[in-house]
């Protein structure tokens, strides 16, 4: 079982928190304007990182989304933060 | 090359001390280039390398594969073969491959050990059940063999299941298709390597691809880690690690990268002739010739590229385990593994030209890339060599993710993906 640092509550299991995607997406708007491929691109394109990777995750306890860097290949975690206030 | 195997041949060798026996497929040097280069070699690419040289006749062919083939996922895969699923476009093509693996052992001269014991998805509640004889009628629909089963039937298949009175998941039917199995999956990769190499093409191992050679807008090679091979056309069939060509080469996919785990215990006397998978779950298992449970569940929650499983997936698969048949709680587990698995939001793989000129990909098989070795194969091999889709390749295409034209897998058939 690996822990995970919620910025608000502090190390939990990780069967606590879910993925939200990838971090640094931003919705194209106007929605009226906005092309069948770049809606596209936004609702399904991933980077999906082998390495260094910045994700959002939920706390599903706390029920707070914030930003976390972690390795995929070793699982290590880097650094937790809040989203709050901050770019993602 | 090796020549045929045959029970004389066999008689002939026994006789002889097997000293005859020579190494079933070249392990080759790597040319300068090719008509076409396989990026993979797992049972999609050795497979779509074999119908390249055998359907089309192209066998300046060369499959490149970073570590040993057959290593990814072919290699961790819990070796089930079906094709009990929901739209007509996925059963026309996993009942193509299953029709493909009927015949397999013969077409490659290579027992490939595909047995077909069917398998049962059991259901718990009458509610499932609606569930279940909706894929049943979808798939008789689709013209592959389905039969709904009563409880009694269930238990008559399985006995061992657990028919307590305060079992969690009531045995309520289930979902039976006779022609579906398992199979040898090295065996499945070897055999295909073995007549692919005899027809020509190009097997080249610890050959990892680094980037790719781009020359007026049109993928023309790969750089790899044993020098830069070119191409007329590049197939990419590297199952979770999709995402990371798709970055070499400039474009990003519908895919996420999870671990899928599976397990076996120790082996015991024949106590499963069928392939069995709780809906309530999502434990399914079968029982290898040697004697261990083959136990598989579903993906780790954790995006990962570390081939290894985390314990919380493995403790709700072996707990399933327990719940399904709780005199299999006796076992010991022998070997625990991960394979890294590329997930694309409807469930169903993506075959069809990349973003990238002259780069194409199969690949976003996700949990279920063993049991469409075949048609993945066949099907890839027809776009490389015509540049055009195979009927049952078309809805596969990528354009699906910018019309919207999805294969909702993930909800319409009732197996965990």
């Amino acid at each position: 079982m690996q822990c995970f640092t919620c910025p608000f509550c502090g190390p939990r299991d990780e069967t606590e928190f879910f993925y939200g995607g990838e971090a640094g997406k931003e919705r194209p708007e106007p929605s009226a304007e906005v092309t069948a491929e770049r809606w596209a691109e936004w609702l399904y394109g991933e980077t999906n990182s082998k390495g260094p990777s910045r994700e959002i995750w939920l706390h599903l306890t706390c029920g707070e989304f914030f930003l976390m860097e972690r390795h995929t290949v070793t699982h290590e975690v880097f650094a937790t933060r809040a989203t709050r206030g901050e770019e993602a | 090359m090796a020549g045929n195997y045959s029970a004389f041949r066999l008689l002939r060798e026994g006789l002889r001390g097997h000293s005859g026996w020579q190494p079933a497929w070249r392990d080759s040097e790597p040319k300068d280039s090719y008509q076409v280069v396989i990026i993979g070699g797992g049972g999609h690419g050795l497979a779509t390398a074999y119908y390249l040289a055998r359907n089309h006749g192209i066998r300046r062919v060369a499959v490149l594969e970073k570590g040993w083939i057959g290593g990814g996922n072919t290699g961790r895969n819990t070796t089930a073969i079906r094709s009990n699923y929901f739209y007509p476009e996925s059963v026309a093509l996993y009942d193509f491959a299953l029709r493909l693996y009927e015949g397999l052992s013969r077409e490659l001269n290579y027992n490939v050990m595909f047995s077909q014991r069917g398998i049962v998805v059991v259901a718990h509640s009458e509610a499932e059940m609606e569930m279940a004889a909706r894929v049943v009628n979808a798939m008789q629909i689709n013209n592959t063999d389905a039969e709904l089963l009563t409880r009694e039937q269930v238990l008559e298949k399985v006995p061992l299941l657990n028919q307590g009175k305060d079992a969690r998941f009531e045995i309520y039917g289930g979902i039976w298709q006779g022609r579906a199995g398992t199979a040898r999956h090295d065996a499945v990769a070897w055999g295909y390597a073995r007549a692919a190499s005899a027809l020509g093409v190009d097997i080249v191992q610890n050959c990892e691809v680094t980037g790719f050679l781009v020359e007026n807008g049109r993928c023309v090679g790969v750089e790899t880690s044993r020098g830069t091979i070119r191409a007329e056309v590049t197939g990419m069939a590297v199952a979770g690690h999709s995402g990371v060509l798709a970055s070499m080469a400039g474009f990003r996919l519908p895919i996420r990268s999870f671990a899928l785990q599976a397990m076996v215990s120790e082996p015991v006397k024949p106590c499963l002739d069928t392939v069995l998978l709780y809906m309530g779950t999502g434990t399914y298992l079968s029982q290898s010739d040697k004697g261990e449970l083959v136990i598989g569940g579903g993906l780790d929650r954790v995006l990962s590229y570390g081939q290894r499983g985390n314990p919380p997936m493995q403790e709700q698969v072996i707990s399933g385990l327990l719940e399904m048949v709780p005199a299999f709680g006796q076992l010991k587990l022998l070997r625990q593994w991960a394979g890294i698995v590329d997930v694309v939001p409807d469930s169903s793989p993506i075959i069809g030209p990349s973003p990238l000129p002259g780069l194409f990909m199969n690949g976003g098989w996700g949990t279920g890339g063993f049991k469409a070795i075949p048609a993945g194969g066949w099907l890839f091999a027809h776009l490389l060599a015509t540049g055009e889709h195979h009927e049952i390749s078309r809805p596969f295409d990528l354009e699906r993710f910018r019309t919207g034209r999805l294969i909702d897998e993930a909800a319409g058939s009732a197996i965990p993906h």
